[in-house]
């Protein structure tokens, strides 16, 4: 069977795997729609918010992203999986005890404004809605890539999925469709990494492997050092840029973690507190499962890459090669027509000039897709075909859960933030169930034609959603529960500012006139979100110092959610 | 659902005022304190061993791994886990020990 024929099969399996539970998760009524009726258990909670986290850019992108940052490649590791110690130990078991659906709905009380909840409504649609448009243009990557079907079509068998589990289920539904989705993209993540860990460092646990010794017996991070030395790159395992941007960037990935509204909401489907606590640990160890893994494949993968192809003749490549050069992710230019591949730093001008240049190399003349170090993985370590077929199914799992877990989201501020709480606060349940599922069939439609024709800003995704989630939501929280004393003025003033403040920096930078020398403080957009939320912070105590307190029933309502005891289900109102 | 709801509420704020005021603000103070040590402990494996004091920790070596790169990316992701798990285990403890957990 050819691997075409055999990946549309395991896709095929999987994507009737979702339906299946889908249907046997179907939601009743809006709590289960909106919170899986709070009834979820933590390690199952903390799977699906593993699988919801980690979108396609995890399994695909970020193994690839450091396998050419490498150390600078930590901001991604750490960012990513440091929000968690955040949530765990400052939102989640408070907002459980809190007990609504979404952000807005804690804003809007705890700081009994309505303007406060539409500034929060707004921030948690655009971060959404950006984060979901790349998840759909995964997807139809990923069909395209590996199912020879068009973009187009992708997308639309993609958001067909979708669509059917989500309108159905909910986020009961949603939930339950993401563990199996756990279970398909951790194990196609791991699948390949053990094999190649073996095959290079005789080790079977590739965050060992990582430190292993490769057969000629040196270290292979030390051979990694060295080679990279030889072509002019920067030393791997060594920081090698200034370390303030780096801090800011890994700040901000944590901070923003901690605010984003498709992971917060996660820990409202928990039954209790405690369960919320739990299942943040939970979900951190099944993220940190691929998280660790990660740097072990960008480690290898570069030690292979590096090794088969410098200096090779062209002729020579292994099969994969010019398989990948097909699909356009790997480039090859023979620049010097020696007929070999030189592959090295050609930015790096003290090496052009010394090394470069006498041997007559005249640019580097291979172009990598950093993407390609997933998908290309099995077949550089000549592993089965059903491997490579899994691996799409891991990726489209990834996309899929992610994409599903945005999109509820994206309703439930609609139909409940703004319908139900906004303009028709007598809504039926029955109706508000309806304008929900019609919202969610919105939204994906939506989505599906972004992600088809995506626009401008989507590229810099991860410095909106993330920029934004930090300086806006992370301080109105954490304020709203650690300081009772928080007002309403405060609190707005803080989230304009850190808004306004990130968003301008973000816009002059990336689509503006802003050239990386003028960087505040060297500070890349992408890091500029921890500022923001520092100056949210900062206005928000000043601005309060000022104001009114409070009323008594709003500081009566902190001290409830500060004590676990009484927690109900998620209530329906 | 609203009556329900906030009969529950009540019923719970009512509880808690038979319980002294103060021995909740000591629940409270003790929950800080170990928030504020675990989130110590997060800062220095991250921000400080990770990425701070990075050069200093990489002339150890461990095996294949120079330390700092290790911690960077891997330990300190250990770390996080330890401490999410701490944290639940010695939250469940007070929680039991001041009577407020849920039953």
């Amino acid at each position: 069977m050819d691997v075409q024929l055999l990946t549309i099969l395991i896709v095929a399996a999987t994507f009737i795997l979702y339906i299946g539970v889908a249907i046997w998760a179907r939601a009743g009524s809006t709590s289960e729609f909106y919170v899986a009726g709070g009834g979820v258990p933590p390690l199952l909670n903390g799977m699906a918010t593993a699988a919801d986290w980690m979108s396609a850019a995890s399994f695909l992108s970020m193994a690839g992203l450091i396998s050419f940052m490498g150390y600078q490649g930590t901001q991604y590791l750490l960012g990513w999986t440091g929000g968690y110690v955040l949530l765990a130990l400052l939102l989640a078991p408070y907002l459980r005890k809190f007990g609504k659906f979404t952000i807005p709905d804690f804003i809007g009380e705890r700081y009994y404004s309505q303007t406060a909840r539409l500034v929060a409504l707004i921030c948690a649609l655009f971060v959404s809605f950006t984060y979901v448009v790349g998840q759909m243009k995964g997807v139809g990557v990923a069909f395209s890539r590996f199912l020879e079907v068009d973009f187009t079509t992708g997308i639309i068998i993609g958001a067909g999925i979708v669509f059917f589990y989500a309108v159905l289920g909910g986020m009961k539904g949603i939930t339950y469709t993401q563990v199996a989705q756990y279970c398909v993209l951790i194990f196609a993540y791991l699948v390949p990494a053990i094999f190649i860990s073996v095959l290079m460092v005789d080790n079977p646990i590739p965050q060992l492997g990582l430190g292993g010794k490769l057969e000629d017996g040196t270290y292979l991070l030390d051979k990694l050092d060295q080679v990279s030395r030889d072509l002019g790159f920067a030393e791997y395992t060594t920081s090698h840029k200034g370390k303030v941007d780096l801090f800011f960037v890994t700040a901000a990935l944590m901070f923003g973690t901690a605010g984003l509204p498709h992971v917060i909401v996660r820990f409202f489907t928990v039954p209790k507190v405690r369960d919320a606590r739990l299942s943040a640990g939970y979900a951190l160890i099944f993220i940190a499962i691929l998280y660790t893994t990660a740097p072990a494949i960008a480690g290898f993968a570069r030690t292979n890459l590096l090794d088969t192809v410098n200096d090779k003749s062209y002729s020579e490549m292994p099969a994969w090669f010019s398989k990948w050069e097909n699909t356009g992710l790997l480039k090859f230019e023979d620049k010097n027509g020696d007929g070999k591949i030189q592959y090295y730093n050609d930015q790096n001008l003290e090496f052009v000039t010394s090394v470069a240049g006498p041997k007559g190399w005249e640019g580097s003349e291979l172009n990598v897709d950093a993407d390609i170090i997933v998908l290309a993985n099995p077949e550089i370590a000549k592993l089965p075909d059903w491997v490579v077929a899994l691996v799409v199914a891991g990726g489209l799992a990834a996309a899929l859960s992610t994409a599903a877990g945005l999109l509820l989201v994206i309703a439930t501020s609609i139909s409940h933030d703004l319908l139900k709480k906004w303009l028709k606060p007598n809504i039926t349940e029955k109706n508000e169930l309806r304008a929900a599922r019609g919202t969610i069939a919105v939204a994906v439609v939506i989505a599906a034609y972004f992600g088809i024709n995506p626009p401008g800003f989507v590229a810099q995704v991860v410095a909106w959603a993330f920029g934004l989630a930090a300086a806006s939501f992370f301080p109105a929280i954490v304020l709203g529960i650690f300081y009772k004393r928080m007002n309403k003025e405060g609190a707005i003033a803080g989230m304009l500012t850190g808004l306004i403040f990130t968003g301008v920096y973000i816009i002059y930078f990336k689509y503006g006139a802003g050239t990386p020398g003028q960087y505040l403080f060297g500070i890349s957009p992408e890091g500029i979100g921890t500022l923001g939320m520092l100056l949210n912070f900062a206005v928000s105590l000043s601005v309060c110092k000022y104001t009114a307190a409070p009323p008594e029933n709003v500081q009566r309502l902190v001290e409830d959610i500060r004590i676990p005891a009484g927690a109900g289900g998620a209530s329906d109102h | 659902m609203v009556a329900k709801e906030q009969g529950k509420r009540s019923q719970a704020i009512l509880k808690y005022k038979i319980m002294s005021k103060k021995k909740l603000e000591e629940y409270w103070q003790k929950n800080l304190k170990l928030l504020t040590k675990l989130l110590v402990v997060w800062f220095v494996v991250s921000y400080g061993c990770a990425i701070l004091f990075v050069d200093v920790l990489n002339k150890i070596q461990i095996g294949g791994y120079k330390l700092g790169f290790w911690f960077a990316q891997q330990g300190a992701i250990y770390v996080f886990v330890i401490i999410i798990f701490i944290y639940v285990r010695q939250m469940n403890k007070l929680d039991e020990e001041y009577g407020v957990s849920e039953e």
